[in-house]
């Protein structure tokens, strides 16, 4: 077969097949399942508070929560020991990233009620209820002074703190999203 | 240039200057380079060799085959280094051995892992993959079910996001590119393409992007563009021909070639469909690189082209002058190396290095130059292109778009990310090689 024949075989064939799999030819082996069944594992939260659970927690509830199950390494009041400061008014300073806090650069409050009912105590995660969840972003936020010590966090207040660092990141290749 | 002769008499050009040599010499093998250049490695071992005896594991039965087989004892020293032996309740990083390694495919014993929860012990035949949210048709995969797949292999480099951080401070640290670069691997990948997945569950207009969760204790969780998952996504299954490695995501992973490491979520059990961006913590703070003008880049997701010589380099000593193959690695998150070149004064003259074939798009190249050392201070860098037309940026070029840290960084300390500059090896007279900035 000459160069060009083969070519235009090859590419027919290519042809064939991809029509073959666009018409429904794929395994199918997904064993279909229903969103309620996946409820459980789906803990997925979006900053304008789409995925919040039912809850709500205070500062002051927040409190001796954190001093129970968070200070022994983020220390006294989240002001940082073996594990990162949660709450801190260190400004950013050059471009180190060790510097950066939740205060200082995290653009969204809801990822801090996703990251700690995720990863948060780290030897035992997944043991807190949504209320002490709420209660401990709660307590984070009021001490960066993000909202005020008696505010209550639920899943309609929480979306609506403005973090101060959210307008001032960039697209890094606005053409792959 | 001065020209020499080789064996048939053809011209032998020295590619650029303090030694470097074409890298065509390289095709004609080790005769015609000696003969041309004179100062082979043959010719400075002229004393002669010693007359040949037998050895003790030459005239004894052998040691027993094992079912599953390690390197040598002589090769103890070619392991990862770890971030955090002692398993302390935080994350752990284990980086490759570059400077000890050749060709292109890390081994899965020395692939880099970065585990943020310890490594999760999953029991195969009970673990799920769930798509859901913005698809016509939620499902549920097992490993055993997506082992029914028609597979896919393809070699991809995967690079945390905050490999060669410690290339950030002002002054170079005497580390060897273990250190340096060591949280970059490559490897050949089996499994499934996620569009066949995705075209299975059917996708909802709206969904743009996509939530990528871990079964590991602290769920990492990435958002991924849609267009990055229709395009050459996976799940994978295999990592150089077996299973996943425990710390590389066993039992399956998502791979995005190209792309960050961390989005390449392990131990993945869950990918929602969704219309925006979830601003997990990894992506809201720890993979947002801060600028000088104090903003700071927001969905970086690329791994840019980039190359470092891992032979001579910071760790090895040249024992005397003579010829030596100064051999790297490169690789781009767009595309195939197309062009490395190679400098052995600082970045004044330079030389196109050879591409060891087949060059594979975002996968590790290998590059080798021959060079003949003359035993005086040599300064050996290296650059890459890739297809998309991306150049490896200088240093200053790097720095006035990037900058420096004010401080030298800890070493293991991850402090900033992305950096994709050039990395020189500085030759003392003495054959010990220091890492420099030129
Ligand atoms: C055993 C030590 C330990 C305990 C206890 C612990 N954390 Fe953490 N925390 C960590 C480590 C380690 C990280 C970094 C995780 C990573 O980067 O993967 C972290 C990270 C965080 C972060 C992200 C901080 C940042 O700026 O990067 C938040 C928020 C957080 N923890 C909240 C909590 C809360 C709330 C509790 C109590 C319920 C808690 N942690 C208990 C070790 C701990």
């Amino acid at each position: 077969m000459s160069t060009l024949k083969r070519a235009i075989f090859t590419a027919s064939l290519c042809l064939a097949m991809t029509a073959g799999a666009a018409s429904g030819e794929t395994p199918n082996f997904g064993k279909p399942i229903d969103e309620a069944s996946i409820a459980p594992w789906d803990i997925s939260i979006l900053p304008d508070g789409t995925g919040l659970p039912k809850g709500s927690g205070t500062p002051a509830q927040g409190a001796p929560i954190f001093a129970e199950k968070c200070s022994g390494c983020h220390g006294e009041n989240g002001k940082g020991g073996e594990a990162a400061a949660l709450v801190s008014d260190k400004e950013l300073i050059g471009i180190n990233a060790a510097q950066k806090t939740i205060r200082n650069f995290w653009p969204y409050s809801t990822t801090v009620f996703d990251f700690i009912r995720r990863a948060m105590p780290f030897q035992m995660p997944h043991t807190l209820a949504d209320d002490e969840v709420y209660a401990l972003t709660a307590y984070i936020l009021a001490g960066n002074k993000l909202i005020g010590p008696n505010d209550t966090m639920d899943a309609q207040t929480l979306p609506k703190v403005k973090m101060p660092f959210r307008d001032n990141f960039i697209l890094r290749f606005p053409d792959r999203i | 240039m001065s020209k020499r002769r080789d064996m048939r008499g053809e011209a032998l050009e020295a590619a650029a200057g303090n030694g470097l040599i074409d890298r065509r010499a390289l095709l004609g093998g080790g005769a015609m380079i000696a003969g041309a250049i004179g100062v082979g490695l043959g010719s400075s071992a002229a004393a002669g060799a010693e007359p040949l005896t037998e050895e003790p594991w030459s005239l004894e039965f052998g040691d027993r085959t094992t079912p599953y087989q390690v390197p040598s004892k002589f090769e103890a020293k070619v392991v990862r280094t770890l971030s955090n032996p002692k398993h302390e309740m935080r994350n752990s990083h284990s980086r490759t051995p570059h400077h000890m390694l050749e060709g292109t495919t890390t081994p899965n014993g020395l692939h880099f892992t970065i585990n943020h929860g310890g490594i999760p012990s999953i029991d195969p035949d009970k673990h799920k993959l769930v798509i859901h949210g913005l698809v016509k048709r939620p499902l549920e995969f097992t490993l055993e079910t997506l082992s029914r797949y028609p597979m896919t292999t393809r070699a991809a480099f995967v690079e945390c996001g905050g490999n060669s951080a410690p290339m950030f401070s002002p002054e170079p640290l005497q580390e060897t590119v273990q250190a340096l670069h060591g949280l970059a691997s490559c490897a050949e990948w089996t499994g499934v393409k996620l569009s066949t997945l995705l075209e299975e569950t059917g996708v909802d207009p709206r969904a743009k992007w996509l939530i990528a969760e871990g079964a590991d204790s602290p769920r990492v969780s990435r958002s991924v563009p849609m267009k990055k998952a229709l395009d050459d996504a996976m799940i994978v299954l295999y990592q150089n021909g077996e299973r996943l490695m425990p710390g590389n995501g066993y039992p399956m992973r998502l791979l995005l070639p190209g792309y960050e490491g961390n989005m390449n979520v392990k131990f993945l059990r869950r990918l929602k469909l969704v219309e925006q961006p979830a601003f997990s913590m990894y992506e809201s703070r720890t993979y947002a690189p801060i600028l000088p003008s104090g903003k700071a880049y927001r969905f970086y997701f690329l791994q840019e082209v980039k190359s470092f010589i891992t032979f001579p380099s910071h760790g090895h000593s040249l024992k005397g002058p003579g010829l030596y193959e100064i051999s790297g690695i490169a690789y781009s998150g767009t595309g195939r190396i197309e062009k490395v070149m190679v400098s052995a004064d600082g970045g004044q003259s330079w030389a196109q290095a050879a591409l060891q074939g087949p060059v594979l798009s975002k996968a590790f190249t290998r590059f080798r130059l021959p060079w003949r050392w003359d035993g005086g201070p040599a300064t050996l860098l290296s650059r890459a292109w890739d297809e998309s037309g991306e150049v490896q940026p200088t240093r200053a070029e790097f720095i006035v778009a990037r900058g420096q840290l004010e401080k030298p960084p800890p070493v293991l300390g991850f402090n900033n990310q992305h950096y994709n500059s050039i990395t020189c090896w500085g030759v003392g007279s003495n054959g010990e090689v220091k890492h420099v900035y030129a």
